[in-house]
């Protein structure tokens, strides 16, 4: 990589302001993101934590472009977003690499949809599998690849358009507890080469501890943002970092509300 | 079955549940000794002319036809016959694709489009096209037209419904990550749903293909003077039973060869697909 930290630096500001957002019609209405307001920093972490339900995939959904707000205002750089672009990618849970091309084209998709020339496609593509540590599966189909490799490649996939921020919605929901670890790993890694701002939806504490530079836990439906609390963890974090007195007193602190939201989640169909 | 253990004697538990399979040059002979007993059973109730309620008095032995076969092989206007069949198979076969594939994207990307002119194709589907033939007669000014013409209905039905569906049925997921890696709309139809369609189109020909044989086959017995069915429907008329079935043989043999070409093709502009061959049927 020839210095690819710069371009993500100075951009991605996420501005998100009284979020609301709801689905369906009148008597059936639900709401799923109420009064929402997060802001990022250029180049910043941030994990979304809450319990399942509460609209971390809305917010995430929003941010991308793929769900209108019904209330408030979504930004990032101070333009309002209106519709999805590749200046916001985004990484799923799973399935979502074309079946159709070979590792190399998927990557090579935001760039061919730029306009970029095939022999620059190639190369930069190429790069970036290198980064996601894919280098020689180039010729690969998706459905040759683990679920881990996938992922890498739904990365590899996003970042090679040099995206504002990088929306990920629980990217590694999928896989099982060790591939999942070394995916995490993979990805701080890749994040400290390739800087842009980075939503990061999970319901996993330790996840979005190890990750984030601040994690904001979000409750129950209609989901609002709970509490944002910085993760002082020094980085690069090596994986042993969990088991740090540090680690484990802001992971009490987050399981704890997690804990609340949770229960809240359950009994609030029959208060 | 390519990952069972043949290789030892470790219990293999995985196998208990597997069907039972026999390994090696056992399977072919195995299927070649069925064929054999089929043909020795088709031998034996024309020989003995079995009359018990089915009749074979008036059926060729599985050695006339070979001997009728080998006399055909050799005559020219065999082939005329099979030159006629493809003909009108290629050509319906390909009016069918070339209608059946544009029509089924449009009806499928455009909702307006699909309310134009799906109901009409939904209101024609259940007749059978044989069913066309005597308004075929009248329509179409030649016998090789009219012929054509089923042929092209038989096939474009199965094809039109399967490349709609294939693209209505496309992965709202894939469409999401493609816009969100900066595809606009018509990226989408071409990077996304086009190949997204491909495998239901395929289908959609196999079975198109299937259709357009027993359309064919059907016209030309009722209205050709040429072709396979032809051929097969006068064999019945001037008592020359044996060639009945030679007929019947190479339809089937047309047929399935159709079929394979359209199952090569298939593989061949789907290479992201499994092989199901690779594990031996």
């Amino acid at each position: 990589m020839t210095s690819p930290v710069d371009a993500g630096a100075a951009t991605g500001r996420i501005e998100i302001t009284g979020l609301g957002v709801g689905f369906g019609r009148n008597g059936r209405r639900v709401e799923a993101v109420r009064g929402l307001t997060l802001m990022t920093t250029p180049g910043e972490f941030v994990a979304l934590l809450g319990p399942s339900g509460c609209g971390k995939t809305t917010v995430l959904n929003t941010v991308a472009g793929f769900v209108q707000p019904t209330a408030g205002r979504v930004t990032v750089d101070g333009e309002t977003i209106t519709e999805p672009s590749a200046d916001r990618g985004m990484v799923f849970q799973q399935h979502s690499l074309f079946p159709w091309k070979t590792v190399l084209a998927n990557v090579e998709f935001g760039l061919k949809m730029r306009g970029i020339g095939s022999v620059e496609r190639t190369a930069q593509a190429r790069r970036y599998l290198g980064l996601v540590g894919l280098a020689g599966f180039e010729r690969a189909y998706p459905g040759e690849l683990s679920g881990g490799m996938q992922q890498r490649v739904g990365i590899a996939r996003v970042l090679v358009n040099r995206p504002r921020v990088m929306l990920m919605d629980e990217p590694f929901g999928a896989l099982d507890a060790q591939t999942r670890l070394a995916m995490q790993e993979l990805l701080l890694g890749v994040w400290r080469e390739v800087r842009t701002t980075v939503l990061f939806v999970t319901h996993d504490v330790d996840e979005a501890i190890f990750l984030a530079d601040r994690v904001a836990v979000m409750t129950a439906r209609p989901g609002r943002i709970r509490d944002l609390m910085p993760v002082k963890l020094p980085r690069p974090r090596p994986a042993e970092v969990i088991a740090t007195a540090e680690f484990m007193a802001l992971k009490a602190r987050v399981l704890a509300q997690v804990r609340e939201e949770s229960g809240r989640a359950w009994t609030a169909p029959w208060p | 079955m390519a990952t069972a253990p043949l290789i030892g004697a470790s219990a293999a538990p995985a196998d208990a549940v597997a069907p039972l399979r026999l390994a090696g040059w056992r399977r072919p002979a195995l299927r070649a000794l069925s064929i054999a007993l089929f043909l020795l059973a088709w031998h034996v109730a024309t020989v003995w002319d079995v009359d018990f309620y089915v009749r074979f008095q008036n059926i060729p032995s599985p050695g006339d036809v070979l001997a009728e076969a080998i006399t055909l092989f050799s005559s020219p206007s065999y082939y005329v016959h099979i030159a006629a069949s493809l003909e009108r198979i290629w050509l319906g076969f390909a009016i069918a694709t070339v209608l059946g594939i544009g029509l089924g994207l449009v009806i499928g990307w455009f909702a307006l489009a699909e309310d134009i002119l799906l109901p009409p194709i939904e209101l024609l589907r259940p007749i059978p096209a044989v069913a066309w033939v005597p308004i075929s007669i009248m329509l179409w000014p030649t016998e090789r037209s009219s012929i054509v013409f089923i042929t092209t209905l038989g096939a474009f039905f199965p094809i039109v419904l399967n490349t709609i569906h294939g693209v209505e049925g496309i992965d709202r997921q894939l469409v999401r990550a493609a816009t969100s890696l900066g595809a606009g709309r018509a990226a989408i139809f071409r990077e996304v749903a086009l190949p997204g369609a491909l495998p239901s189109i395929v289908t959609g020909l196999s079975v198109g293909m299937g259709v357009s044989w027993i359309c064919l086959i059907s016209a030309e017995m009722i209205s050709g003077q040429f072709g396979v069915g032809y051929f097969t429907w006068v064999a019945y008329g001037i008592v020359k039973y044996s060639q009945i079935v030679v007929g019947m043989l190479t339809i089937g043999v047309l047929g399935m060869l159709s079929s394979l070409v359209i199952r090569l093709l298939g593989a061949r502009f789907m290479p992201w697909l499994p092989r199901r061959d690779k594990a031996g049927t």
